[in-house]
Order: C-alpha cells, then structure tokens, then sequence
C-alpha cells in the first residue's frame, strides 16, 4: 500500500480499483458481523472458500465476507451478486448446494426465503417483507464492503466526501452544510449535529480540539452503532475527518466498548489501512491537513456511555459523570473543547457531503431528517436492525418489516430508547417516530432500540428489569439517582411480590419526578421513563398487581398459580413430559393433576399446551363489588 | 459584575460566583451536605437544586455548581425546589436516619414521616473527605469504589494507604460524624473512641498517634459524668 501523496493520486487510485471490478462476476456475499458468527457465518465462509477452491472456480466466483446486512433472524445468510438472490438461515450442506448450482447460473429454490403469509418463495432479497419498507441508506454499504479492505470502501465512493471537502478548502461551508442537513445526534438526545459543529468551530483554540465517536454502546437488545463499526469502520473515519475539517480539531477519538472486540479489530485494521494510504495522520492527501485518530476502549460501564463520563474515562479517571455546564464543547477531554458524537451521526456525515443537505434533508420528517437504524427485537416474526425514514410510524416497523407477532398472542407495548426509554402501548402505533414525538408520548428516541411486547409481557415486571439495570448501572455519585433508582425498584418489587399498597403508587410517581428533575446527568434524568410511561399506560396492570394480588400476563412468579382447566384437558401428556420436577402428573386420556408444592412456576407446560387447558389464576381471590 | 434576578431580587454580583456562593451572601438559605469552602463543588447531595430560567424552559440545578450568568432569573425555594429537596431529605432520612445533621434538616423542611424502608446507613457518599484528602491534604489516600449500591469510600482492595498521614481531616469534614459525636451510647462515641469510625483508609491500632480534630466533643462530656 503506497502512501498517496495527492488529491489526484487519490481519484487515480479510485478509478482504478472501479475499472478492475467486473460488475456482472457472480460475488457470494456473507454477512459475518458478531451476529452472524455466532449463527454459523464462519462455517458458511469455511465451505464455501473450499468448495470453491476444490472445483476450480476461484476466477468465476468471488466471495465477500461483510459486516452484518440487518436481518439478524435469517442468519447464518447469504446473498448472492449481482441479482441479490438471498439465502436465509444456511447449514453446511445446503451451502454446498448452492455453491454447485451458482457455478452453473442456477437459483437453489427450495433455499429461498418463504413469505409466512403467503407461503411463496421470494428470490430477491429487496422483495423480502423485512426489506422492503426500509430506506438503507447505512446499512446497505454493509453488503457492499469488506471491512477489512480499504479498497472495498474507495471502490463504492469511499473517501470522495473527503476529497470534496479538501478540494473546496472552505471549511465553514462543511459546517453549513451539515447545519442545512438538519441532521440530529443519533445517540438519544437529538442535539443538532451542525449547531454542535459551530460551537466547536468557534471554540478558543488553545491546545488542540477533540473530536469523539461514542460507541459506547450498552442498552440492553440493542446493537446498531455496533453493525455499524463492525461492517463500515472507514466511513466513521471519513466522518469525523470531514468534522476534523469543518471544525479545526486535530484529534479523534473511537471510544469502543471492549464487549465488542470484532468491532475493535476492524476499526484498528481500518486506521491503520487509512494511515498506510495517508488518509489519516499528517498532512493528508499532501494538502496539508492533518489530523489523526486514536481508539480508546471502555471498561464496560453503561454510564461511560453519557459523555462526560465518557470523557473521564478517556482521560483515564473514573468514569463518572459531572455537573454540566460547563459542557463539553467548552471544556472536555485535557479540558479542550470536544465534540461528542454518536456512530451513526458520524455515519451519516459522508453521505451529506456526497448527496449534498437539501437532498438528504428530504428524507425524513421536517424537524427530524434522514434515517434512522432501529434495532427491533423481542415479540416480532423477524429480529434484527431496521432503518426507516424518520417520521415512520411504529405500527409501520412493528407490522411492516416486523411481520407482527411471532406467537399467538397480540402486540401490547412497544418499548423504545433502551433502558431509559418508556413503553408506548399498542393504541399508539400510529405516532411517527422522531425526536419530540417520542418525549411528549412519555419515551425517548434514545439510541434505537426498539422492543416488542405481547400480551405475555408483564409490564410492572418490565419496569422492574429495567430499574434493576439501572440501579446496577448507576454510577452512584449523585445521592438521588443512587437511592432514587434503588427506592423505586424496591418499590417495584413490593409490587410484583404481592407486598405492594396502593399509597405507594403515589410515592413512585413522585420519587420518579423528582429523580427526573434533579439528576447530575442523562441516566438519572431519564431513569424514571420506564415507572412513569407504564404508570400512564398500563396503571391498570399495577392495580391489579396490588388489590387482587394477581399477575395477568404470569410473570411474577408469587402472583398466580397453575391449574389445570379439566374441561379442556385431553390428556395427551405433553405437559407431564416438559414438567422439571414432576409436578404434573395423571394417566394419558385423562385429565392431569398438577400439584401446587411441586410446582415451581416455569412455564414449561403453559408454553407447550395446545388446548389451553393450564392458565395463570389467582393466589388469592378478591371478593367482587 | 453580572447582573440576575434572585427571589425576583435584582442583584449584582461578581464574574465566576456560584449561585450557592450568590444566595448565601445575600442571605437566602440554601442547604447542603457536599459543598464546603475551599473544596471544588462536587454536586452529589442534590440538596442545594435551585430553579433557574422561565415557563417551559424552567429547570432545576445545583446552586454549588452553576456559575452566575447574566440576566438569570433563579429561585431558590420555589414549589418545586422544595418539592425535590422535601424528597432527598426523605430518601437521606430513610438511609441515615441518626444522622444529627440529617434529622435536623429534615425538621427544617418539614419532612415529618419517611415512606420507604428503613435503612440504617452511616455514609451518604458526599465525598467531602475523599476531596479534603486530594485537595487540601494532598495525599489522595481514599477514593470511591464501586458504582451504585455497592459505591463505597476506601481504598483499592482495602490495602492500607501508604500515602495516609493519619492527620484526621477525612473525619473532621464528615458530615455523617456528627452523629458518633453526640451519640450518647459510649461504644458509638467518638473521643477517645474514635476507633469505632474504622476510617477506611486507617488501621485501629495506629490511632494511639493521631491527632483529634474535633474540639470540643459532647460525646466526651457525656461519657466523664
């Protein structure tokens, strides 16, 4: 790798690695991100390199191991270029099916992808429901690029926003441009990139300014910035080098979390590939422009991701938060001015140079632009990260790309913005997804994820999770998100225990406001969001809890006890063989006898049962009126 | 000299005050656990939020920390002021309830039940000896450990300091020590006993050298009669 010298050496380059590819050459496309791996991508790439190699087709067919494409249920996958054939959910032998019939032009039917309402067989992968109602604009630069090859990037315009940026040598225009996009930060408070960019832009300049790339990453079922990092690691790199320009600072910084080592492995194999080609460090492109990119691992604290903390800890104290302002962008890391963004803003940055403001300011809805990843999980037919236009309504992702529920039971709640986020009940789905929206209906955007519930989900125990993680997760320098969190869960345990007074409701509400209104930092400002939205939607199921000692959806465990319905028992037994300790017993064709002492709650026999015949039914049976 | 409306008080104060250092010199009372002159402001008890800032765009902040701008309209005991602080009083009451200083607040405020459960806790994690230990005597023999419930005050895996100087000033700025001192139960007391604080960062047998910084003591007045 030769270090380029110039901005001509550079389009050179570029033209050269486009005029190598033939686009028609059948190219197997593997996704391979932590998702994938552990799925079975790398037996998948095992076979197919020898299957290739032993039949002689290594000039015919060309093989790309990426980053994670989004569809996270379907995999180990694969998809086959030029006519995007998709392949879901692959074993050994079926890979070696399809390695033979790609040799000879065919398309291994019985493979394809099968719709679940019609039962149809869908070659295309942008025909596949979860597909088709996305807007790709990140993620599908993901298929596109190995991301341990530098070239792979250049080769589909890697880099040129760069060069634009360095070409026109007016740095303010950088900033306007990124002001004129509209685009918000992605990682939860929504701060307007570009209005970011100029404070930092008008910062004093003493001893240098600090760009950061927050990939601190750490709510629970959630993992966009990682796919991101993992599958395109160049384009965070050209991203904050074009910031680096717009506002003078000559230092970045990836902050990772060390939980995700393929997402470090490959952002240090793309610096240092950036690095060799003179794309990084001094005097870039030979114009003069330097600035260089370091990564910084994270301990593996949640509240590292909240950026003073995050700055701490990148100055090598404890990662703890404290008191803003003064902010960031005045005194940060070494006490220099920083701007902190999150993975996919910076993403992001590339594609409004190359598209330019205005037209990337037309995807989305007017105070909230672009798109955005979810990471859709839980209850759904198909998992996995989904990026929509912002503006699109929850129904439309839950419904749409989701496929709806995956058991038989319906949808209740939606919960979105991770652990600080709130529960959105089904009656809302119609609400689209931007920043204000979500706060005035009680929730945050946060950094995306996006969990499904359905009627099975007990939502008094769903704030309870959460507050444990929180109260975990709590740095614990602030007395009121210390003891506020701690007091709120323990109400929420009285509550799912079967120990809870109705008085308390009351004091959760207020304990939650009041942690809401004086917390040092967005933890435990934001903590309350799981007590306070459950509290407004779904105060009914606290009730319950409460006066009739009961759990409806059983889940908490010391609120409802099995029985066995006899009107509906077939006796067919399945129930006594899933039982772990024996507790259901009786004869085939006969109604079962379940016995209470034994019975330790599982759930095994209720999720098996095929007649219904076992419910969930009160402890104790409150008289009615 | 920057010009803010306090308690819809026009007043004028000097560039770089806090709010707290504004409020206490113009005579409104503003409690606090975790701020002491000469230590910077650390904004952990919470106790001394202030609202700052009209309608909407109203919100609460830590008076310690908050430097005075120009044309601030504050409030320092506002509905929802004393709203938050008659809550952290409640949750430090239910956590530390023999704390002198504490029990006293709480009384000024009106707190006059506590609805969680109780806890019988010494330490409210202010830091103030972690900071006078750094700051004034330059030592940093203690920090924090832990994060959240488990956040404590000692030192790396309870390893006596080296840099400890045994001078006491972590227990002189304690404001949880209070309560030993006028504890009228002999083993709890502090002089003479001040062992029974087990400093984190010092061992009981090297107490015979140290120098007692709190003069004069109720406790010891108690225990000679």
């Amino acid at each position: 790798m030769e270090r380029l010298g110039s901005l001509e050496d550079f389009k050179a380059l570029q033209e050269r690695i486009i005029a190598d590819q033939d686009p028609l050459a059948p190219v197997i496309v593997i996704p391979a991100g932590t998702c994938g791996q552990a799925s079975g991508a790398n037996d998948l790439i095992r076979i197919v390199k020898r299957e290739v190699l032993s039949n002689g087709l290594a000039e015919k067919i060309r093989i790309r191991i990426t980053g994670c494409h989004g569809f996270c249920q379907a995999e180990p996958s694969v998809l086959i270029e030029p006519e995007g054939t998709f392949y879901p959910r692959l074993g050994i032998k079926q890979m070696v099916r399809i390695v033979e019939a790609l040799s000879q032009g065919r398309v291994v039917e019985d493979l394809l992808w099968r719709d679940s309402k019609t039962y149809k067989r869908i070659q295309k992968q942008s025909d596949i429901p979860f597909f088709h109602g996305q807007t790709r604009t990140l993620l599908a630069r993901n298929e596109k690029i190995d991301p341990i090859r530098i070239y792979d990037y250049i080769e589909n315009g890697g880099y040129s926003a760069l060069v634009r940026v360095l070409e026109r040598g007016n740095p303010r225009g950088v900033v306007d441009e990124v002001k004129t996009s509209g685009l918000r930060g992605r990682g939860g408070a929504g701060f307007p990139t570009g209005i970011k960019w100029e404070l930092l832009a008008n910062a004093r300049d003493g001893h240098g300014k600090f760009l950061v790339c927050n990939a601190d990453e750490g709510d629970p079922g959630a993992y966009m910035d990682r796919s991101v990092l993992e599958g395109n690691p160049q384009s965070i790199i050209e991203g904050m080098l074009i910031g680096a320009c717009g506002t003078g600072a000559t230092q970045g910084i990836i902050y990772v979390r060390t939980e995700y080592p393929l997402a470090i492995k490959h952002v240090v194999i793309a610096l240092r590939q950036a690095r060799g080609l003179g794309l990084l460090g001094e005097n870039i492109l030979g114009t003069g422009f330097s600035c260089d990119i370091q990564i910084v691992k994270g301990a593996g604290a949640f509240v590292c991701g909240e950026e003073t903390a995050l700055i701490r800890s990148v100055e090598g104290e404890r990662g703890e938060p404290r008191q803003r302002p003064p902010y960031p962008i005045e005194k940060g890391i070494n006490g220099q001015p920083t701007a902190i963004n999150n993975v996919e803003t910076w993403a992001n940055i590339p594609i409004i140079i190359n598209e330019g403001a205005a037209e990337f300011a037309r995807v989305g809805s007017p105070q909230s632009t672009g798109t955005k990843i979810f990471s859709l999980v839980g209850k759904v037919k198909n998992t996995g990260l989904v990026e929509v236009p912002m503006g699109t309504t929850i129904g439309e992702i839950v419904h749409g790309a989701g496929g709806g529920p995956s058991g038989k039971a319906e949808i209740k709640a939606v919960q979105t913005g991770g652990p600080s986020g709130g529960c959105l009940p089904a009656s809302m789905f119609e609400l689209p997804i931007n920043y204000e929206s979500l706060i005035a209906a009680g929730s945050i955007m946060g950094s995306g994820g996006m969990i499904v519930m359905d009627e099975n989900t007990c939502m008094v125990d769903v704030a309870k999770y959460f507050m444990k993680f929180l109260k975990d997760e709590s740095c614990g320098k602030c007395f009121i998100c210390r003891k506020g969190t701690q007091r709120m869960w323990e109400i929420l345990d009285d509550i799912t225990t079967g120990k809870g007074r109705l008085e308390q409701l009351d004091l959760l509400e207020e304990l939650a406001q009041v942690v809401k209104d004086t917390s040092m930092c967005g933890l435990g400002q934001t903590a309350s969001n799981p007590v306070l939205s459950t509290l407004r939607y779904f105060r009914d199921e606290y009730v319950t809890h409460i006066e009739r000692k009961f759990c409806p959806a059983t889940v908490c465990r010391d609120l409802f006890a099995y029985r066995v319905i006899a009107e509906k028992c077939t006796g067919c037994a399945l129930c006594v063989k899933v039982c772990p300790t024996g507790a259901i017993t009786g004869p085939r064709r006969e109604v079962h006898n379940l016995d209470q002492s034994k019975c330790i709650k599982c759930r095994a026999c209720f999720e098996v049962c095929k007649f219904d015949a076992i419910a969930g039914d009160a402890i104790i049976a409150v008289p009615p009126g | 000299m920057i010009t803010l409306r306090m308690n819809r008080l026009p007043v004028t104060v000097e560039e770089g005050t806090t709010l707290l250092e504004a409020a206490r010199f113009l005579g409104f009372p503003i409690p606090t656990l975790c701020h002491l002159d000469g230590l910077t402001p650390y904004g952990a008890c919470r106790l001394c939020v202030v609202e700052i800032g009209q309608g909407a765009k109203a919100k609460l902040v830590t008076s310690c920390t908050y430097l005075v701008e120009e044309g601030l309209t504050v409030r320092t005991a506002s509905a929802r002021v004393v709203r938050a602080r008659k809550m952290i009083l409640e949750l430090l009451l239910a956590s530390c309830p023999q704390s002198k200083i504490i029990q006293d607040l709480a009384s000024a405020h009106e707190v006059r039940q506590q609805r969680f459960r109780q806890e019988y806790e010494d330490c409210i994690l202010c830091g103030l000896c972690v900071r006078m230990c750094e700051e004034q005597m330059m030592a940093k023999a203690i920090g924090f450990r832990g994060r959240g419930e488990r956040r404590s005050v000692g030192t790396p895996f309870d390893v006596p300091s080296e840099a400890c100087r045994l001078c006491g000033a972590c227990m002189y700025v304690c404001p949880a020590c209070q309560l030993r001192c006028t504890y009228n139960e002999p083993e709890k007391a502090i002089c003479g006993s001040c062992a029974n604080l087990s400093p984190p960062c010092l061992e009981k047998k090297l107490f015979d050298d140290m120098m007692c910084y709190m003069a004069p003591c109720v406790a010891c007045e108690i225990r000679k009669d």
